[in-house]
């Protein structure tokens, strides 16, 4: 105990003219953490509200809310399972086309392609992240759908009907349509975080590799994409998020019903789409109630993707101790 | 990277091995009037080398010589740096390697390199890393590659250490087990030439000692040439040694003569602390 108080006493004596120093630090590192605060409090308060609004569907449905497929205003009757399905389902689509488009273009752009061609398309695939959705959406429906009815539809349930997932009528608005739209949104997302990433991995990989006589092909195979994996399925969940939370575009193309059907050209919906569509018009407390459930669960939904997806990359990391620093 | 000069492809018919080897003092590889460019920039000119089979042969001189740039013609890896190309022969066995017909993946394979960091592949275990030469070339044969994986680590004299982890990542491994965990990768596809571009320069005295040791071993089934910035090292480890200085090669004898009777007064300059 004395020695601390000595110590305390001390100082005033030994305070050189750096401490003066001390004091605009001491306001900058105050400001930073109020903001570092106001981000889980913000967070915190986001989830009481949600919390209180859906009280009322909590206590009518409970979490048989979550498997429940019925969805009836005027019976008064709610069930999100759908829309939990929908919203899994779309991102997985999404995220099937997406990715290894999106990780060929990261691949050809930062090992493959001329040094002129580099800037400009990461240039222009940046822009692509800027378009707003409802842009995408309008794209969706007047030229996406109509070249999908007519053309790529049947031709799918033509070569891979034999799988329940091609068979049915084709509407247009679809499942389908709906993970198509989202696979474009997302990839410049996935393909400029993974180009980042791949751009970090050393050129001493791409060398011992190279110097063991492999390819250009085989030395990222064996040794670019392995260094940055753990980044490159950052860039996935990055690209998993966006497609989870997205409404607009998804709203007007996914058909908008609250069914699950085996077929992808059958319409369905998402619970962010849903959100968007019923709030404004909802009838009585129990529906908006039940919409706040089901924002609620999205914010579950996300949370878990999310916290799956660390877990992930924490474990991949674990192997490879650079190629955790890549993220 | 970028500006990969066409090579031959895949398919161009592989280089003819040499039927045995015979005497030790066969030339195993010839360098004849090499000029090594980075675009206008000539950062090797003209220089003329042979280097004998199971004989170590070091190249010393000042930083920035154009030491590395050397050894990177040797195996093709010169080309790959961003406008890297080369004037005149390098022979392997009587063949040049820059000959049209020639395959540069083929060749990397016989004219393995050591790079000056450690360069272990980190998502792959131990196993894994000194076999990745085999699987690039479609060797996939549990059995062959299990007893290669063992004979190269016995080589690089690593074996001991690490023969009950094969399975633990490569990062696991010290610096300077990770450079002979590279040493044993590079030998693994049996080479016939290894290069070594100041393979101890980021390693602690006793790792160095190691792998100073290990040359002794190698150069009983390989020929070697090494780049040391360390007098001591080339003294001690090599039969022969070449002296650079800024791109140019000034001389070249038998390391004792090179040490101790210099012809050459940038030469007995460089040797005796006096520069570089
Ligand atoms: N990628 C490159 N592009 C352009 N010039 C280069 C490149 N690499 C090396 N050089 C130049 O070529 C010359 C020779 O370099 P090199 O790396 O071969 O020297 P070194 O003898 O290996 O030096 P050190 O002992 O420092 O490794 C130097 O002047 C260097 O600046
Ligand atoms: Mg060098």
């Amino acid at each position: 105990m004395t020695a601390i108080t000595e110590r305390k006493l001390a100082r005033p004596a030994d305070r050189s003219p750096l401490d003066h120093a001390s004091y605009g630090d001491r306001i900058f590192r105050g400001l930073l953490t109020l903001g570092a605060v106001t981000i889980p409090l913000l967070l915190g308060f986001l989830v009481l509200e949600l919390w209180q609004g859906a009280r009322l569907a909590m206590g009518k449905f409970g979490l048989g809310f979550v498997t429940n497929s019925v969805w009836d205003p005027v019976a008064v009757q709610f069930g999100a399972f759908p829309l939990i399905f929908g919203t899994l389902l779309s991102s997985l689509i999404a995220l099937a086309i997406a990715v290894p488009l999106s990780l060929g273009v990261a691949i050809f752009l930062t090992e493959f392609s001329p040094e002129g061609l580099r800037q400009p398309v990461a240039f222009l695939i940046g822009l692509l992240a800027a378009i707003p959705s409802v842009v995408y959406g309008l794209w969706g429906i007047f030229v996406l759908i109509p070249a999908l009815r007519t053309t790529a539809f049947p031709l799918l349930r033509e070569v891979l009907g034999f799988l329940p997932l091609f068979r049915g009528p084709i509407y247009g608005p679809s499942m389908l349509a709906a993970g198509i739209i989202l696979a474009i949104m997302v990839m410049p997302y996935v393909m400029s975080v993974s180009r980042e990433v791949l751009l970090a991995v050393p050129d001493t990989q791409r060398e011992a590799a190279l110097a063991l006589g492999a390819t250009r092909w085989e030395a990222v195979i064996t040794a670019v994409v392995p260094y940055a994996r753990s980044g490159i399925i950052g860039a996935v969940i990055l690209g998993l998020g966006r497609a989870l939370g997205e409404t607009m575009a998804v709203t007007m193309l996914i058909g908008n019903r609250h069914e699950i059907a085996a077929s992808l050209f059958a319409p369905g919906y998402t619970m962010a789409a849903a959100i968007a569509n019923e709030f404004s018009e909802a009838v009585g407390d129990v529906h908006l109630s039940a919409l706040a459930y089901v924002a609620f669960l999205l914010f579950v939904v996300t949370v878990l993707v999310n916290a799956g997806a660390r877990l992930l990359i924490w474990r991949v990391a674990r192997g490879s101790a650079a190629g955790g620093k890549a993220l | 990277m970028s500006d990969l000069q066409p090579v031959a492809s895949r398919t161009a018919p592989p280089l003819v091995r040499a039927p045995a080897r015979t005497s030790a003092s066969e030339v195993r590889m010839e360098t004849v009037e090499v000029s090594a460019m980075y675009g206008k920039f000539t950062a090797v000119k003209e220089v003329s080398l042979r280097f004998a089979a199971n004989r170590v042969h070091a190249l010393i001189g000042p930083s920035g010589c154009g030491k590395s740039t050397f050894l990177r013609a040797l195996n093709r890896m010169h080309e790959l740096s961003e406008h890297g190309w080369i004037t005149g022969r390098v022979l392997l066995d009587g063949q040049d390697i820059y000959g049209s017909r020639v395959n540069a993946m083929q060749l990397r394979r016989r004219v393995g390199m050591v790079f000056q960091r450690p360069t272990p592949f980190p998502t792959m275990s131990i196993y894994d890393n000194v076999a990745a030469g085999l699987r690039v070339h479609g060797r996939h044969r549990r059995a062959e590659l299990d007893t290669v994986v063992e004979q190269s680590l016995q080589q690089a004299a690593l074996w001991d250490e690490v023969k009950e982890r094969l399975r633990a990542s490569a990062m696991t491994l010290s610096g300077g087990q990770q450079q002979r965990l590279c040493i044993a990768r590079t030998v693994a596809p049996s080479p016939d030439v290894v290069l070594l571009d100041e393979p101890t320069a980021s390693l602690d005295p006793q790792s160095t000692q190691r792998i100073e040791e290990l040359l002794f071993e190698l150069k009983r089934d390989y020929t070697i040439v090494i780049v040391t910035h360390n007098m001591q090292q080339a003294a001690r480890v090599s039969d022969t040694t070449s002296f650079f200085y800024m791109g140019t090669m000034v001389e070249s004898g038998p390391t004792r003569q090179i040490f101790t009777t210099p012809a050459d007064e940038q030469t007995e300059a460089y040797i005796t602390g006096r520069f570089g």
